[in-house]
């Protein structure tokens, strides 16, 4: 997930330049590094920026731009060497490290000066560390089953709102030759979906977070049922072959071509099942279908956040451009360009069947969890990750995994 | 020497030791370099395995925790064990290169295109290579694929399955290595000399026999460079893993330098001191070959003197 913008290796030259360029700034100068290196990131933020100077023409923006990927390394240099004023990150534990080491700052003054407690209440308990807030969240977007709205006609197949009638339409599509389920596991992160799901539905969203801040052990009864029931999916074949050996991206073109009828991804996909040919008539949104009856249902919706640097030299006009994201207004306008979902529950609904349909269900939502990757540590992420791509290969390697998962939990988690 | 006297009179020291101390001034910028780039790096690593530390924190002070921890993680033999495998399949490139070299020591028209051709593969980047082959081994759209279900079998997903995805990579990194040393043992064949096939003629060897007993002899020096390269390869064998399969499916294609990579550089790592320990370990086996190496080529050098 945290990766999911490009499967490409970090570009540490462009990194490496712009830090050069982040260089000191005098007070009434505003840095801003962001890793928006993708068209519509960028020109999301463009127009922030823009509309932050019209309001504040003393202010002078020096607006630093990364790759994708190689920002994930920059960040950590900049921070310690040549803090900027604003950096661009992600919430839940994500920031963690972060927040522990000292190198963000305290912005809880912001969130009460400006009624962002109010406004962005559904991802302030994302932001909140030992009660405080880290940061200004400025998008999100949502988790789903997107499935083939025809082939489900054909086939004379309701759209699942339980786990046995998911169970019954993918047995349905395997019957007449249709893969259920598309995943491409090669990055790791898809098969966290899975998991989060799984978790979610099953356990429901305390004791997910619980397990992904390290207080359970993974091999307590209830994970070993999220896997029992896990592989009610995997042990029938219902998930693409060869699963592996795909990027999320390469397994795109077996749902679009029809053989295979159901993905469970976040909302980026929307783009490339469309340009590869659906339209909105084939292609439908669903949430994830119920697995514990009565359990309120929590989703993965990941938030994009700026946060100050604790060593930055212009604070005060970093809070002022903080509050500028949080309004309303601004966020309706990045993420119409962003195609995504705005935190400010004041901003205008989205107009996109997907985003609106996934707005909807978000507002209903019990809780948001961020995703397995920023939810639980990096290492913890890792090696859970690639637990979860195991099984769901050899679902009867599940008792060795589990307990070589937790392990790795007693130790990450001292 | 013929000089005036009157200026031998009047040497200075620089004079004096022009001879001994040239080679050492000329060689004073590399070797300062290789101390700095690569002695010094050497040490430090073994001092950052001591610690804990994610590259932006403190450092912790944790003796030999890492190597403990390492002596204890799965991941860690998988990684060891791969290492092994890569060691030994990677020595096929040796055989194979002498074979494609004598095959094509011929002198008949158009064999120097034939050759560079042959060398071609060589000449590609690893990550080329690494590509190339990923869509050889694709099971949906992949030449393998295809070949399978031209015979009528199921395709195998060799990048996605643990047990054959360590070898397919093998076979991607013998195709550029069997090149080299195919060169190596040209250059080689080259240096044969005439009398010596001709004496061996006329004392009636031919085929293996005139192979064993009178050319590999001779190929003694470019077998020694062909075993020494293949063998580093094998143990540096990182792009083409990080290309082709990022160490998985489930981390069971790592070798130990991707996991070094991955513990100490990734998205997921910055556990320098858990790498740096790592890159110990990988440090070790080397040395064995570079000593090897290094030995030999000393002992070799006194008995040409």
């Amino acid at each position: 997930m945290f990766s999911r913008k490009s499967a490409g290796q970090p570009a540490m030259l462009a990194a490496v330049l712009s830090l050069g360029l982040a260089a000191s700034a005098h007070a009434g100068t505003l840095v801003i590094n962001t890793d928006t290196s993708d068209p519509a990131p960028k020109a999301a933020f463009e127009a922030a920026i823009e509309g932050f100077k019209a309001e504040n023409p003393d202010v002078e923006v020096k607006w630093n731009i990364f790759d994708h990927e190689g920002y994930k390394t920059s960040i950590r240099n900049f921070l310690t060497a040549e803090a900027p004023d604003i950096a661009a990150w992600y919430a839940g534990n994500r920031m963690a490290p972060f927040v522990n080491a000292g190198l963000f700052e305290d912005v809880s003054d912001v969130w009460e000066g400006n009624g962002l407690n109010e406004s962005l209440a559904s991802a302030a308990s994302s932001m909140t560390i030992d009660g405080k807030k880290w940061g200004v969240p400025y998008t999100y977007y949502q988790w789903g089953i997107y499935y083939r709205q025809d082939i489900f006609d054909d086939l004379g197949i309701e759209v699942p709102k339980t786990w046995d009638e998911l169970k019954a339409a993918a047995a349905k599509l395997k019957e007449n030759g249709i893969t259920p389920f598309a995943i491409g596991s090669k990055a790791l992160w898809p098969t966290g979906g899975w998991f989060d799901y799984m978790n979610l539905r099953v356990n429901g969203y305390e004791f997910h977070m619980d397990l992904t801040a390290g207080k359970v052990p993974y091999t307590d009864p209830k994970v070993v049922e999220v896997f029992d029931k896990w592989s009610e999916l995997v042990e029938p074949g219902y998930f693409l072959e060869n699963h592996a050996a795909y990027d999320w991206q390469e397994a795109v073109p077996f749902f679009v071509n029809g053989e295979a009828a159901m993905y469970l991804m976040g909302n980026f996909a929307v783009d490339l099942f469309k340009s590869g040919g659906l339209t909105e008539d084939q292609l439908g949104f669903m949430q994830f279908p119920e697995i514990t009856p009565g359990l309120p249902k929590a989703e993965d919706a990941p938030t994009d956040t700026i946060h100050i640097p604790a060593n930055a030299s212009n604070k005060e006009d970093a809070k002022k451009f903080l509050a500028y994201v949080a309004r309303a207004e601004v966020q309706t306008q990045m993420n119409e360009i962003l195609g995504q979902l705005p935190t400010n529950k004041g901003s205008k609904r989205p107009e996109d069947k997907y985003l609106s349909q996934g707005f909807e269900m978000l507002s209903e939502a019990y809780a948001l969890a961020q995703f397995y990757d920023r939810d639980a540590r990096a290492e913890m992420a890792k090696a859970g990750m690639e637990g979860f791509q195991e099984f769901m290969v050899k679902p009867g390697n599940q008792d060795r995994i589990l307990e070589r998962l937790e392990k790795i939990r007693s130790r990450v988690y001292k | 020497m013929n000089r005036p006297a009157a200026i031998s009179g009047t040497t200075t020291f620089w004079q004096r030791h022009q001879r001994q101390a040239a080679p050492w001034l000329f060689l004073a910028p590399g070797a300062f370099m290789f101390l700095v780039y690569v002695i010094l790096p050497i040490f430090q690593s073994m001092w950052i395995s001591l610690y804990e530390w994610d590259g932006i924190g403190e450092k912790t002070f944790i003796g030999i925790a890492n190597y403990v921890e390492l002596f204890d993680d799965d991941a860690f033999y998988t990684s060891l064990k791969n290492n092994v495998i890569w060691l030994v399949l990677y020595m096929l490139a040796v055989p194979a290169g002498l074979f494609v070299a004598l095959f094509l020591n011929q002198t008949v028209f158009g064999i120097r295109l034939i050759k560079s051709l042959f060398f071609f593969p060589f000449v590609l980047s690893q990550v080329v290579v690494g590509l190339v082959f990923a869509w050889f081994y694709d099971p949906s759209f992949g030449l393998l694929a295809q070949v399978f279900e031209a015979f009528g079998l199921k395709p195998i997903a060799v990048l996605a399955d643990e047990d054959y995805v360590t070898y397919g990579i093998i076979v991607a990194g013998l195709w550029p290595q069997i090149a080299y040393c195919m060169i190596l043992y040209l250059t080689g064949l080259n240096n044969i000399s005439p009398e010596q096939i001709e004496a061996g003629r006329l004392d009636g060897a031919k085929g293996i026999r005139m192979l064993w007993h009178v050319v590999l002899p001779q190929l003694r020096p470019a077998t020694f460079i062909a075993v020494v390269v293949t063998v580093i390869g094998a143990l540096r064998s990182f792009d083409l893993v990080s290309i082709m399969t990022d160490g998985g499916p489930y981390g069971s294609s790592r070798v130990l330098a991707y996991y070094m990579y991955e513990q100490a550089l990734s998205e997921y790592g910055f556990r320098m001191g858990y790498g740096a320990a790592i890159a110990v370990v990988l440090f070790a086996i080397m040395m064995v070959y570079i000593t090897v190496f290094l030995v030999r080529m000393f002992s070799e050098e006194r008995g040409a003197r």
